[in-house]
């Protein structure tokens, strides 16, 4: 049943800002560093998400999946790969022997401006496909328009459809406008049977912010006070560079804690996160910065 | 909301590495002297007293005791700059404020670390905190320099003359800007005392002011205990005190001026209540009362040290409060990562630990996060005292430590009577997304400063000070200039 929104926390959008700015001072430095890029680096979702994607682009993503940087010892995986569903099938093919999890993105995604049985079908045929993991979008139109109801029976309606795949779903924060916005709709989406909330499709800007994200997060640990379940987190889009992803994972560590400190309750979802994360770990081995031509670009 | 509250504790695991700032950049002498016209003079007695780093207990530097005599001088080289000064044009007075500002700025850093090392508090707020603000009072007031005419229409403001400042350890050099500042820019020359614990940035402000080229004798520095700003209350050629510190003090100052000619400014204790409505904005009123309360280890004269919930939403409050004060890093002032430092003496400290005795014998069930304190220098965790009430001795008395009360609340008209039932009047904190409400309190609060939807937020440009024992007059804004000047 659709929990009630009246209530729900509010979020005021100065102290927001000033709360988020006190993560991005903490100083990582030293073995935590190496250890919260390590984990950054099991949490990526590598993303490729383009009309123009091919069975040969997938491929090589996925090689660059399970080998993010041989001549590093000690490295983890990525977590899953994030395709179409018509390019599921080429990467479970591709990620048979690993751990890796392939996610599709599905429901007319990323605008969603499509009927629920459409929506319903390009779910099923991602599922059937063999995703692991189904990445959702509300219907931005129809929440801004205060048609709560509508949102929460999409969300649950897919999520039955997933079968045994877990449930992201995108709140595309960036159409949301007000972080009230973005409170009320990861309340429809953890109610309704979301797995994890996602910020974004990446196609939209602005896309994950560390102020949505941390919305987001208290809206997460709400629930998990409230109900004792956990859900995920999923920031999307615009998380390029180590620093940026290390200033999460403090906002992580300090909103939700040492639980939430893995992959299968944080994922970031990002295509050139990765090669900046080895980037920065061979220079913690080695001292040095190497050229980015060291690093391979799928 | 309110019953099947999860009581799993919250833990981070995630833990930083250190991250000091480096120290070899300072320059800290074996041994200050008294800056006393224009000159960095030895104490006529020839005493001195050590100054401790808090954080280890360690000495940092030797520091002259003025006594009578020290005093004395300092304020006849106030009386003899005076003539000159108070008819120096209001731009040229501005020149040298608006250097002093500068030259803050050029040597932030220095000043930041020193602040750290001398008063235990964290690098995070002296560097982004106390030391940018000191120079924001300097370039607000260099401006009002030229301008006092338009400050006050019609009424020809004039300095007061020698004037005494006395400040206290908890904002070293901030407090020695809230003062020094207006009073330079009306006019005045000045003989100021930082407190006995923390007077190593006001002697590196002394440079400063050295190296600002100001006509010699304008700004004295003394240092020394109580017994030297006693010397400078009751020296017969000072026209004014200003006096920032306890309530127990400023009332001694005002029985020792009361029947002179002096005037006087008081800026001293608080109780400040911070009131979460049940429509806050939850999130970050839990991190308004981690500011109101831990800011500063709790050495805040303004703090939240009385936090009111509405009982609908008492529960998770009190939960993501807890939640919070375990992320909460205390340990190295000047690593960049600390967030509570060390009280700044032993003599507090064992004030602070009285206190929570005090708690502990009157019922108050205490909450403290899991922390490790370093073994060596002054530590106090982070410390909530639940189901307590007005008649808890921990929620009448200012404990100046990280020590907070926490109360609830069922009705508007409940917390306004309870928020105001109390000797002070310095500060208070409303939470509440819902704007008459606010506007409501706002007249209903016996307080000099109300924040609304935040906590201890300071600027050179708005006025901060008391009602009833928590003293009079005002410092910073336009209302900062009024008690440096006399009307003719």
């Amino acid at each position: 049943m659709i929990p009630n929104l009246n209530n729900l926390p509010t979020f005021d959008t100065v102290g927001v800002n000033e709360r988020v700015k006190r993560f991005c001072t903490r100083s990582i430095k030293k073995t935590s560093k190496v250890e919260g890029l390590k984990l950054a680096l099991s949490m990526i979702d590598l993303t490729t998400l383009e009309g123009k994607d091919t069975k040969g682009k997938v491929q090589q993503l996925c090689y660059k999946a399970m080998h993010p940087h041989d001549t590093l010892k000690d490295i983890p995986t990525v977590a899953a790969i994030c395709v179409y569903p018509s390019q599921v099938g080429v990467a479970k093919k591709a990620l048979q022997d690993s751990n890796i999890q392939v996610a599709s993105v599905a429901t007319a995604f990323p605008s969603g401006q499509s009927n629920i049985e459409a929506k319903l079908s390009d779910t099923k045929f991602a599922v059937d496909q063999g995703a692991d993991e189904i990445d959702m979008v509300i219907s931005r139109g129809e929440f801004l328009s205060g048609n709560y109801q509508y949102i929460f029976d999409e969300i649950a309606t897919i999520k039955e459809a997933c079968g045994k795949a877990h449930l992201k779903v995108i709140l595309e924060t960036g159409e949301l406008d007000t972080l009230d916005n973005v409170r009320k709709a990861s309340e429809i989406a953890m109610y309704a049977g979301a797995d994890f909330i996602k910020t974004s499709t990446g196609k939209i800007q602005p896309a994950a912010t560390m102020q949505v994200t941390y919305v987001m997060l208290n809206a997460i640990k709400d629930f998990y006070l409230k109900t004792g379940k956990m859900i995920g987190m999923k920031p999307a889009g615009g998380i390029s560079t180590s620093k940026i992803a290390l200033q999460y994972l403090v906002m992580l560590n300090e909103v939700l804690g040492e639980k939430w400190m893995n992959k299968d309750y944080f994922r970031f979802g990002a295509s050139s996160l990765a090669n900046d994360i080895l980037m920065q770990l061979v220079k913690s081995e080695t001292g040095i910065y190497q050229s980015i031509n060291y690093f391979s670009k799928d | 909301m309110k019953k099947n509250i999860n009581k799993d504790i919250f833990k981070a695991s995630w833990t930083y590495d250190e991250a000091p700032e480096s120290t070899d950049h300072i320059q800290v002498k074996k041994q200050y002297e008294l800056y006393i016209d224009g000159n960095f003079t030895k104490p006529i007695k020839g005493k001195y007293f050590d100054t401790i780093n808090p954080s280890d207990n360690k000495k940092i530097a030797s520091i002259a005791e003025a006594t009578t005599e020290d005093v004395d001088k300092a304020v006849k080289a106030a009386r003899k700059a005076f003539k000159s000064w108070s008819t120096l044009s209001g731009k040229e007075r501005g020149k040298y404020i608006f250097r002093i500002a500068r030259l803050i700025q050029e040597r932030a850093r220095e000043f930041a670390v020193i602040e750290s090392l001398d008063g235990g508090k964290p690098i995070r707020e002296s560097r982004d905190i106390d030391i940018p603000l000191a120079a924001n009072h300097f370039f607000y007031y260099a401006g009002w320099a030229d301008k006092l005419t338009y400050a006050f229409p019609n009424r020809n403001p004039k300095p007061l003359g020698v004037v005494g400042q006395i400040i206290p350890w908890n904002f070293p050099l901030l407090m020695a800007a809230w003062k020094l500042a207006p009073a330079l820019a009306t006019g005045n020359t000045i003989v100021l005392k930082p407190a006995e614990t923390t007077s190593l940035t006001a002697l590196k402000l002394a440079e400063i002011i050295h190296e600002s080229g100001i006509p010699k004798g304008v700004v004295n520095i003394v240092t020394g205990a109580g017994e030297t700003g006693a010397e400078i209350v009751n020296h017969p050629d000072v026209n004014k005190i200003a006096f920032t510190g306890s309530t127990g003090v400023g009332k001694y100052i005002q029985k020792a001026t009361a029947g002179t000619n002096k005037k006087l400014t008081l800026e001293l204790g608080g109780k400040g209540a911070n009131i979460i409505f049940e429509d806050a904005a939850i999130d970050q009123a839990v991190e308004g009362i981690i500011d109101a309360i831990f800011f500063n280890q709790g050495h805040v004269c303004c703090a939240g040290s009385r936090l009111f919930v509405q009982e609908s939403v008492a529960d998770i409050v009190i939960q993501k409060l807890k939640d919070r004060m375990e992320t909460l890093m205390i340990g190295d002032p000047l690593d960049k990562n600390t967030d509570i430092g060390a009280i700044n003496s032993k003599k507090q400290l064992q004030i602070i630990e009285n206190y929570i005795k005090i708690g502990l014998n009157e019922g108050g069930e205490i909450y403290q996060p899991k922390c490790n304190l370093p073994k060596k220098g002054n530590w106090c965790a982070p410390t909530l005292f639940l189901n307590v009430s007005q008649s808890h001795r921990i929620v009448q008395e200012e404990i100046f430590g990280p020590v907070l009360a926490v109360q609830t609340f069922r009705t508007i008209d409940e917390v306004i009577e309870k928020a105001n039932n109390t000797p002070y009047g310095l500060s208070a904190g409303v939470w509440t997304e819902k704007g008459s409400k606010m506007f409501y309190l706002t007249q209903k609060l016996n307080a000099g400063v109300i924040w609304g939807n935040t906590f201890n937020k300071f600027d050179a440009t708005s006025p901060f000070g008391g009602y009833k024992e928590s003293g009079f007059g005002r410092e910073g804004g336009l209302h900062g200039l009024k008690p440096y000047v006399k009307f003719e």
